[in-house]
């Protein structure tokens, strides 16, 4: 037995989890653990400059690293401060833990100076989560918020802990940490029920015209090679989800891009047309779908998923399997015959050569695709690629070719604006040797830029795309096509210079304006050591195609006329 | 099958095993209110788990959404176990107390009544007397509706509790809301989300 105070335990708690960096801004009633934190020089502390951003890093840094990404505030505003980026994660299924400060237990429930009750507040943002109101619960609540967090469908969980459940001495016992996490209204699915993956199997087997469409749970269980083995032994094309972009090779024959609102043609074409849909851990998203009744009616569908809420959620499934997506394919991979499916396959080329969705125009303004593929073909498609969110976002999820396995990094699910630039900071704590891209509007950068000022202090070497319309360009692309031209409130008049507001964080700065500036700016940004800020002006008047607008089907798909 | 009511709505029957603890019944409440699933009836007690309580809703909403609503309840940590039992062989029982009204004149025909229904009278004072009834729905309405003619001054009714019938009696299928899965595609219209 020895004596530890709260916030010691919660310190040592977090080391045996292997967490390495925590995103965070102290306050008072977070104080307690802040004054034992800098003890734990293995608990490196990222000091953000707003708790979104702690949140968002957080998010960008579980991602990409595929561990628990860790955030701090204190309470009231910093808690609240957080919300975003549980929301971002939620929607996303990204493993974050939250610790957020209280007030002190005897204050809680009378509007004392920064109460704020988060835990409610956070219901429907997050996984789970708690309110400790006692020392001797934090080790083994820390260590089930990391289990929950991390395993079956991974999310956000927050766990606020009163100032002076913080400060309390307690006898405490070591072998705390290392109780087994026991849940009894907690079993998340691993492998499948055999029948399942055999009906699933047949239906693969017997399929004339299959399609695989691959969802972010390819990626959260790492089940790229399994996935891949699946796609070349039945040559199955493959198209994914927003989120599921880069479980698959670009490069790969069978890729066939993604489908859905502003996804390739052909992608969304092949969906129609199949007769066998395999969703690999994807929740069939308005995005994807349109409008449900008109999707993909010539086809029978398997989901595959480890969240039996999302199964029959949207769309009616012939072949329900629930089961994490890489102990599921491989129970499914050795029953599904070796086969060409040539026709099919064949019929998809010919598609993607009937819509050429990623081709580029002719402009002499500086277009966003160009300055995605440029950045795309000088790296070779082997950067990390973050996104805000918007037109700029599109793009880059079109014309970036992906060479490598969880390399895209977007938010999907709640459409986060300011995701860009913390989302980008986590990325590259979790691989500080990789070449991390962020590709920004000029809106949602104005979101976040606080943390260009962590980004500098930690000398982060990330480069910073933003495309610069101006406008919020998606916005003024709803007006123009979905609103009679009706425009409001959807362009700027008064943004900085970014080339010195980044100089003023001490961050390189570089414009560019024209199409043959390209190559040389993104060179001299991937020459330079520390971080990077790209002002890319581009055409403001730019729409995203292809698009089908919201609620229809692909019977409404407009593409660009070339 | 569900209950369709008159405004097209769904009525499903769920129960729940829970876990003890405060702020349980919120994080329910918060699934169904985002659902726009209203809460017909609650009955909250313990169970035969002294850390467990069990809970039996009465949910109404659109029907594709109130036939998921127990997948969305068993994700939730505190939640052990949830049954949708809407189709299967259950008893369930409810319980009302209600007020009537009975004066010198009435209240012999107010008893009487009470008693062909096996209606218990727990309360009786100058003006009213207080009957307990127990039993299924249709028989607290009818014996409610009874009553108007003497005056109903208060009712107040504890909702459905429910249990599986035992093996032994004739029952329907058991109660995994997995046989459910391929019927309940979102029939909501405007199921796209509608934002940029
Ligand atoms: C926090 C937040 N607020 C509002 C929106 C709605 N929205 C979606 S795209 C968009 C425009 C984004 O503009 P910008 O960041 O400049 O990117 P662009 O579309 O011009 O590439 C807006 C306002 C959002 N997604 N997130």
């Amino acid at each position: 037995m020895m004596i530890k105070t709260g916030g010691q335990i919660v310190c040592e708690a977090l080391v045996r989890e292997g967490v390495d960096v925590i995103f965070g801004l102290p306050g008072g009633a977070i104080l307690p653990l802040y004054s034992t934190l800098g003890s734990y020089p293995e608990l490196r502390h990222v000091l953000v400059r707003h708790e979104e951003g702690a949140s968002l890093a957080a998010d960008g840094y579980a991602r990409a690293s595929g561990k628990v990404g860790v955030c701090m505030a204190t309470s009231g505003p910093g808690a609240t401060n957080l919300i975003t980026g549980l929301a971002t994660a939620m929607m996303d299924s990204a493993p974050i833990v939250a610790i957020t400060g209280q007030v002190n237990r005897g204050a809680i429930g009378s509007d004392a100076f920064q109460e704020t009750d988060i835990t409610g507040a956070t219901l429907p943002v997050t996984k789970h989560n708690y309110l400790v109101m006692d020392t001797r619960d934090l080790a083994a609540t820390i260590k089930e918020a990391f289990h929950i967090a991390r395993t079956g469908r991974p999310g956000p969980v927050l766990i606020d802990i009163p100032r002076d459940v913080q400060a309390a001495e307690i006898e405490f016992d070591e072998a705390e940490y290392d109780k087994p996490v026991s849940l009894r209204g907690y079993n998340p699915p691993t492998t499948a029920d055999e029948d399942a993956v055999a009906a699933a199997a047949k239906l693969i087997n017997e399929a004339e015209r299959p399609v695989i469409l691959a969802g972010h749970g390819v990626i959260i269980s790492r089940a790229f090679d399994e996935l891949r083995e699946l796609a070349e032994n039945a040559q199955i094309p493959v198209v994914t989800t927003l989120l599921g972009i880069s479980s698959f090779p670009d490069d790969h024959v069978l890729s066939t891009g993604f489908p859905g609102m502003h996804g390739m043609a052909y992608a969304s074409l092949a969906l129609d047309q199949a007769d066998l849909i395999v969703n690999i851990g994807a929740r069939f998203d308005d995005r994807i779908t349109g409008d449900i009744k008109r999707f993909a009616v010539n086809s029978k569908k398997i989901h595959i998923d480890i969240d039996p809420a999302e199964i029959g959620k949207n769309i009616k499934v012939e072949a329900p399997v629930l089961g994490d997506v890489r102990a599921v394919l491989n129970q499914l991979n050795p029953m599904v015959n070796q086969t060409t499916h040539t026709e099919w396959v064949q019929h998809i080329e010919h598609l993607k050569a009937e819509h050429p969705s990623l081709r580029i125009r002719e402009s002499d303004d500086l277009l966003g695709q160009q300055v995605v593929k440029a950045i795309s073909d000088a790296t070779k498609g082997d950067a990390l690629v973050v996104t805000g969110v918007g037109q700029h976002q599109m793009w880059a999820a079109q014309h970036y070719q992906f060479k490598n396995a969880n390399s895209w990094f977007t938010s999907g699910g709640l459409g986060t604006m300011g995701y860009e630039v913390p989302a980008a900071m986590g990325a590259q704590f979790a691989h500080p040797d990789k070449e991390v891209w962020t590709f920004a509007g000029d809106g949602g950068i104005q979101m976040t830029l606080s943390e260009f000022a962590t980004i500098a202090e930690n000398k982060l070497p990330v480069k910073i795309a933003i495309l610069n319309n101006n406008m919020l360009g998606m916005i003024t692309q709803w007006q123009d096509m979905v609103f009679n031209k009706n425009f409001y409130a959807n362009s700027y008049t008064g943004n900085p210079d970014f080339v010195k507001l980044a100089e003023a964080y001490a961050i390189k700065g570089i414009r560019v304006t024209r199409e043959n500036e390209l190559e040389g700016a993104i060179q001299e940004a991937r020459d330079h050591p520390g971080p990077v800020v790209l002002d890319f002006v581009i055409r403001a008047e730019e729409n995203v195609f292809p698009m089908i607008p919201s609620g229809q089907s692909v019977e409404q798909l407009i593409e660009e006329s070339l | 099958m569900a209950e369709i009511m008159a405004n097209g709505l769904a009525r499903r029957t769920l129960v729940a095993l829970v876990e003890n603890k405060p702020g349980v019944l919120a994080r329910i409440a918060s699934l169904f209110r985002r659902r726009g699933i209203n809460i017909a009836s609650l009955a909250v007690g313990a169970s035969e788990h002294s850390d467990l309580s069990r809970m039996t809703f009465v949910a109404e909403g659109d029907p594709s959404t109130v036939g998921h609503i127990a997948k969305h309840l068993d994700k939730l940590i505190e939640v052990v176990e949830v049954s949708d039992i809407t189709d299967n062989n259950v008893v369930w029982r409810e319980l009302a107390m209600v007020r009537v009204r009975a004066t010198q004149e009435s209240r012999a025909r107010v008893i009487q009544l009470a008693n062909i229904f096996r209606v218990s009278i727990v309360d009786v004072g100058a003006e009213a007397v207080t009957m307990e009834i127990t039993g299924d729905t249709s028989k607290i309405d009818s014996m409610i509706t009874l009553m108007q003619e003497f005056g109903v001054e208060q009712v107040m009714r504890t909702g459905r509790v429910a249990m599986l019938r035992s093996a032994l009696s004739q029952g329907g299928e058991d109660g995994e809301y997995g046989d459910q899965i391929s019927s309940n595609i979102n029939t909501l219209e405007g199921f796209d989300s509608g934002s940029v």
